[in-house]
């Protein structure tokens, strides 16, 4: 049996031994690993497809500027101010909290924040919402803060760890720069790392809107009783919103609405889209710019 | 350099006792007061000299800017720098020369104590920088590097233009007046001037490496230090680029006091008065750096002291 192992060095150079058996299983798993990509282009393409096709008819003027029973609008302009007011709480304070993380935290308080950040990231957003629900709402009424506070905790790990990454890319070489010239390390942070990190960061923040502008749970506890006729741009009342919208337009079981729904959707989906790739042409531009 | 630059704010009534313990009581004629550096701190009164006869040969003590003793240096466990006492003279160029990892970067390093942030560091034995211990317990490390500038190996400029560059420091330290007169000093002082007048307002970023470490030089002596470090500053530069650094320090010699790393000992011949030669030694277990021999720069490549010198300079090393 040991000889059969050792190839005759003048046999042909075809396959021998058990490469054949090595060879199919090779390509089996190619072809799995394949398969498995094509469906998750695929499944993106099929809910993009759908979206379109049943919410473009929906889309008017009217439909996009309009108050109920015409159009979405008031849900549309709440959606906007109450992801900005979130994200004016949370940007601040994922930043800092990244500037503590790569600035000041030593390795031993860096890991457990992390962790920490990683899983409030992981938490379902329906308990987030719950929580702000128990705190803001509940024998007090709902309003676009309540959704405002439970959409900024989502967005701060997300802001942090984004923002992090990119600081983590300023040279060593530029901090040394500054302490040599004898210059504070909060000034140094303040005028160099931070600017030079600016493009990445702004990305971790759209990337976190994207994200806030869908979530649905926590408005569903937080905004949930608002005026669909009503424009509003106070955010201590009830706000109109999109995501709360859209699930009470399927509730309602019309044909009308579901068409909306999915005009609303389409809106919704097409602003998270062309945030998204925005930010990371943004962040790739930013990242070849600090490592040239 | 611009009438608002003052070195003697920056010098301390405890530089007028030389660290070296030489003449320490001995008056010093006014025809022999050292010339170079600050109005010397180390006068004596014109009048009433009731001390011994000084010769006509007589030598000043150097006036030592850094006195270094017993410097032992720890990453961790691991020793890196051992028993190294050194004098670095004012208003010269000293060069530290030696084979890779013999603790020249690491003793630079450790004169403004860049070194403090690295995980392990620790130091034993004392600096003094005019007389004030550098690691002293009230000294503060963001004042020692005011005073003592460093350039770097690889040219760091900040992602600014050229004139945000230079202006930055002394911006965040609060000599906003004649700033524009400031850069445009720096950058005569760096020989950049001349390259980039017409284009302040651009990234530093376009320029070529010669250009950016001069550029980092130009930064680090905008805000007027007392010692400049140089950490082999021309290793990353081709030799015109490199010869425009060496120039540049020729011109900076005097005024301030340069201390610099190089692996190029043709460059420490061309450009330093002293030279100081560190090697691996294994005394203990595991070899360490040590300083083997300093001297004036044309007896260490003439006719050093140490055989370990000798084959190192003749290239027989290793």
């Amino acid at each position: 049996m040991s000889d059969s192992r050792i190839p005759d060095p003048s046999a042909p150079l075809t396959p021998s031994g058990n490469l054949r058996r090595r060879q199919i299983f090779s390509r089996l798993t190619e072809v799995g690993a394949t398969g498995a990509a094509v469906l998750a282009v695929g499944v993106l393409i099929v809910v993009i497809y759908t979206i379109v096709s049943r919410g473009a008819p929906a889309i008017s003027f009217d439909f996009l500027f309009k108050g109920y029973p015409d159009g979405v609008g008031p849900m549309i302009l709440g959606t906007f101010v109450i992801v900005a007011v979130s994200t004016a709480m949370a940007a601040p304070v994922g930043v800092l909290i990244a500037l503590f993380l790569t600035e000041y935290a030593g390795s031993r308080g860096a890991g457990p924040l992390r962790l920490t950040l990683d899983l409030i990231n992981g938490l379902p957003s329906i308990i987030l919402g719950l929580f702000v629900f128990n705190l803001l709402v509940n024998h007090k009424g709902t309003s676009g803060f309540a959704g405002a506070i439970a959409l900024a905790i989502i967005e701060v790990p997300l802001i942090a760890r984004g923002a992090q990454e990119v600081l983590l890319l300023v040279p060593k070489a530029l901090r040394e720069a500054s302490d040599a010239l004898g210059v504070a390390r909060w000034r140094s942070v303040l005028t160099v790392v931070l600017p030079t990190a600016m493009g990445g960061i702004v990305t971790a923040t759209v990337l976190a809107v994207a994200r806030a502008v869908g979530e649905t749970a926590p408005l569903i506890l937080t905004d949930f009783i608002f005026d669909p006729k009503k424009f509003s741009l106070n955010i201590f009342g009830e706000i109109p919103n999109a995501p709360v919208w859209i699930f009470k337009l399927s509730e309602e079981g019309t044909e009308k609405g579901y068409q909306e729904a999915w005009g609303l959707s389409l809106v919704l989906i097409v602003f998270i889209l062309v945030a998204s790739l925005g930010a990371r042409a943004l962040l790739g531009r930013s990242k070849r710019k600090l490592s040239s | 350099m611009t009438g608002s630059l003052d070195y003697t704010s920056e010098q301390d009534p405890m530089t007028s006792a030389p660290t070296n313990g030489q003449g320490e009581n001995q008056p010093v004629p006014s025809r022999v007061r050292i010339q170079t550096g600050p109005p010397a701190p180390v006068t004596v009164p014109e009048t009433g000299v009731t001390g011994p006869t000084i010769s006509e040969s007589f030598q000043p003590p150097p006036q030592l800017v850094f006195d270094a003793q017993g410097i032992g240096i720890f990453y961790g466990a691991k020793q890196a720098l051992t028993d190294v006492t050194l004098g670095i003279r004012h208003g010269q160029i000293t060069a530290l020369i030696g084979p890779s990892g013999c603790g020249k970067t690491t003793f630079l390093r450790s004169l403004n104590r860049m070194n403090d942030t690295v995980p392990g560091f620790r130091i034993e034995g004392q600096i003094l920088y005019h007389g004030h211990d550098v690691y002293g317990s009230n000294v503060d490390r963001v004042e020692v590097r005011r005073r003592i500038g460093m350039v770097f190996q690889k040219p760091n400029p900040f992602p600014k233009s050229i004139y945000d560059n230079i202006a930055w420091a002394p911006r965040n330290l609060g000599l906003k007046k004649g700033l524009d007169e400031r850069v445009e000093t720096a950058l005569r002082g760096a020989a950049l001037w001349d390259e980039v007048k017409d284009r302040l307002k651009d990234s530093a970023l376009g320029l070529s490496g010669g250009q950016q470490q001069r550029l980092c030089i130009a930064r680090a002596i905008a805000i007027e230090p007392d010692v400049l470090l140089l950490d082999e500053p021309a290793s990353a530069l081709d030799p015109i680029a490199t010869a425009a650094i060496e120039d540049l320090m020729h011109s900076l010699k005097g005024r301030f006091t340069i201390v610099i790393v190089t692996h190029n000992m043709q460059q420490a011949a061309r450009v330093a008065d002293r030279t100081a030669f560190f090697s691996l030694e294994t005394s203990g277990e595991k070899p360490t750096g040590t300083l083997i021999e300093v001297d004036e720069t044309a007896k260490i490549f003439a006719e050093p002291r140490d055989p370990r010198t000798r084959d190192y300079v003749s290239g027989r090393f290793g």
